[in-house]
């Protein structure tokens, strides 16, 4: 089982992971489950009547638009990062917090580092499955390395235009 | 000049004090290269052929005093006594050693500089019209709207890993010092029909493997939602950009598959579907921006009794004000360009102590102010006509009066082999031979205005897709040969050039580019400009001025 770090409020906590990640080519287990566009599209509405909780795994040529008439009933977001350098997850993000204003959990997974927690979190990203082993402390400490930021985003933090308010 | 706030200052500490954190981890083994290569990337550090490269930041060519006197004291204390300007108006130290750049970068630190976004998938350091705040051609000061764009992209959490890299230029100038449809956003400010100030929006401009020149794609954007505008369409660059072929990753190929049509309309949908709120600066921080952007200028007399003297009778100085010196929209004063080109050197290449001398120039008579420009040049932008004399006197004595500005010997050139892993061949010894084939300064003047870029591979950091003269360094089999275009511009009749012939070896080149001048002066009417009559001929008698032995 990977690591699940969860940031709220800008303290990260090592939690419990209630969800089963599921192939497509695997059985589906009882209880709460992470599943695939495809396999949410064809079998999302019976697990949903079976009143589990369900999330979706995007991957990174997926775009969340697809999901903008199922996202109330969604526990789970799980965006997969092929790569960390592959940076579109971070518009995905921001979209289902921003246009959508999706309230479940928003994960990372795959090719997830303690160098990109800050801009993730910005982007709206509340759950995490590192990938390199950082503990919650690191994962905290780099989320918040900056005193300033300079865009308003998907978090709460006052970017540098609004601290400078009126002068 | 615009200066940090306690904000501006605070941020850049903490990237540094980031960086040697993770400086001391590499050095500890606790991460190989491998893992380190990105962390480093994003602060601007290469490796390179010998060593570590270092590229600062210069946002929008702007440099005070204490930051070029600081550049000048990096390069002299770490690296070999001198520093490299490049076309995006940055400083390169290429003899830099791992252990020292934490303190680099706390020393930038110290003068509001710093190396965040010099490398990386990232939006890079603005560019702007060298020229801002002191020519009268333009609307507004573009670095107000730069400055803007600098902080917006600092750390974006959205567009920190773009397909690929992301460069920005902007004017408010009618003439384009700034080659904006050679980016990947091209942003000139316009005036429209009632009066307000709004942005022409290009994009998917960019040289390198396969070059373009940015189409329009919005004629008139109001000034006040320059940066939601901007989200737009880095958003749908991030989103549909090509990842599955570096080559192809850069936005021009996005919006060319597209058509700039179709990609226009999913920026205005995507512009649509955005709250301006989000991104666009509320008027009170474009106020406070504005207000470091508003330089006074005392009332002069237009022309300077002193200056006439000096001019009547010293004609290396009257040449040097023909050449170097240009219109200042305050009477009384005047840009003065400084070229880093003396036939022989390095383009772009300064010493720590040239620097110094420009840094005290610029704080004694220029306001405080010192640009770079992206043809690897310097310039004093507002210096009184009663002190261009002194000026002049100062930078001659350190051989920075040289008196070739746009011409034939004021080539850019990237690095190239010298010191670039990516480069296929030298390019600073073939600017080298050219410009001293011309470095009397009267055959210089004579052949006019005459732009030549070399790059020493196709990533065309040299920009040769755009000289009038372009060279770039091509590998056969082992051998440096160069490949010649024609008629290329970067201004804003921008034109790529058209390709001479078959490649020449290194030693043919510098002959070359004289059978061309020999051609144009034969076939020039009137005034006209190299590229003027090379419009006017085309292509065939340059052709066959060059390639006549191989018939």
């Amino acid at each position: 089982m990977p690591t699940l770090i969860k940031l709220h409020q800008g303290k990260a906590t090592l939690a419990n992971d209630p969800f089963t990640t599921v192939a497509d080519d695997e059985p589906l287990p009882q209880g709460d489950v992470i599943i695939s566009l495809t396999r949410f599209q064809q079998e999302g509405d019976r697990l949903a009547s079976e009143g589990r909780a369900v999330g979706v795994r995007i991957e990174a040529d997926e775009e969340v638009e697809v999901l903008a008439y199922d996202l109330p009933r969604l526990a789970v977001v799980a965006l997969a990062f092929p790569k960390f350098r592959d940076g579109r997850h971070y518009s995905n993000a921001r979209m289902l917090r921003e246009r959508y204003g999706f309230t479940g959990e928003v994960r990372a997974v795959g090719d997830v580092l303690r160098e990109q927690a800050m801009l993730m979190y910005r982007c709206g990203v509340d759950a995490f499955e590192p990938s390199d082993g950082s503990s919650p402390e690191q994962w905290q400490a780099a989320t918040q390395r900056y005193s300033h930021v300079y865009q308003r985003a998907a978090d709460a933090r006052r970017p540098a235009f609004d601290e400078r308010g009126e002068a | 000049m615009y200066h940090y706030d306690a904000i501006d200052k605070e941020f850049v500490a903490d990237r540094a004090a980031e960086f040697r954190a993770q400086v001391a981890r590499r050095l500890a083994g606790e991460i190989n290269e491998d893992q380190f290569k990105p962390i480093r990337l994003m602060n601007g550090l290469y490796l390179q052929l010998h060593a570590y490269m270092l590229r600062i930041a210069i946002p929008y060519g702007t440099l005070t005093s204490a930051k070029l006197h600081k550049l000048a004291y990096i390069a002299r204390t770490y690296d070999k006594d001198y520093g490299h300007f490049t076309t995006r108006t940055n400083l390169q130290l290429h003899w830099i050693k791992l252990k020292d750049a934490p303190e680099i970068l706390d020393h930038l630190a110290e003068v509001e500089m710093h190396s965040m976004q010099t490398s990386g998938n990232v939006i890079r350091n603005v560019t702007a019209d060298p020229y801002a705040g002191a020519t009268a051609d333009e609307l507004d000061d573009p670095r107000v709207w730069s400055e803007a764009i600098r902080q917006w992209s600092t750390l974006h959490p959205e567009f920190s890993f773009l397909p690929r890299k992301f460069k920005i230029a902007v004017t408010a100038a009618v003439k384009d010092r700034a080659a904006t449809r050679i980016y990947d956003i091209g942003l000139a400010l316009r005036r429209g029909r009632d009066g307000e100030l709004g942005f022409e929006v290009m994009v998917g401009g960019g040289l390198g493997r396969t070059p373009y020149l940015a189409p329009t794609i919005r004629e008139f954007l109001p000034t006040r939602h320059l940066l939601s505008y901007l989200e737009a369409i880095l958003r749908v660059y991030n989103r549909h950009g090509r990842r599955d072929n570096v080559w192809k990753a850069r936005i021009k190929v996005l919006v060319a598959s597209l058509g700039a049509e179709e990609f226009a309309r999913q920026v205005e949908e995507e512009w649509g579907k955005l709250k301006p709120s989000v991104a666009d600066l509320p008027d009170h921080e474009l106020a406070r921006i504005r207000a470091g952007f508003t330089p006074e200028f005392e009332a002069l007399p237009a022309v300077s009794e002193r200056l006439e003297a000096r001019k009547a009778a010293d004609p290396a100085f009257a040449r040097f004000l023909r050449r170097n010196v240009h219109a200042h929209k305050a009477a009384g004063y005047a840009i003065v360009d400084i070229s880093l080109k003396e036939p022989g050197e390095t383009p772009g290449d300064i010493t720590s102590g040239q620097m110094d001398i420009v840094a005290e120039l610029g704080k004694r008579y220029s306001r405080d102010e010192i640009r770079v420009n992206y043809q690897q040049n310097l310039l004093l932008p507002h210096v009184r006509l009663d002190d261009l004399p002194e000026v002049y006197d100062a930078l001659a004595a350190v051989r920075l009066a040289t008196p070739n500005i746009d011409l034939i010997s004021d080539i850019i050139a990237c690095p190239g082999l010298d010191y670039c892993a990516l480069a296929n061949a030298r390019a600073i010894p073939i600017a080298q031979q050219i410009a001293e084939r011309f470095a009397d300064p009267a055959l210089a003047e004579d052949v006019g205005e005459f732009r030549i870029k070399i790059s020493g591979c196709i990533n065309a950091c040299g920009h040769h897709h755009v000289g009038n003269i372009g060279i770039l360094g091509v590998d056969k089999k082992g051998e440096e040969f160069y490949q010649l275009t024609l008629g290329g511009s970067g201004d804003n009749d921008a034109t790529l050039g058209q390709m001479l012939g078959p490649a020449l070896p290194a030693a043919r080149v510098a002959d070359a580019v004289e059978q061309l001048v020999l051609v144009y002066r034969r076939e020039r009417a009137d005034d006209e400009r190299f590229l003027d009559t090379y419009r006017r001929v085309g292509l065939a008698p340059f052709k066959e001025a060059v390639y006549a032995d191989a018939h």
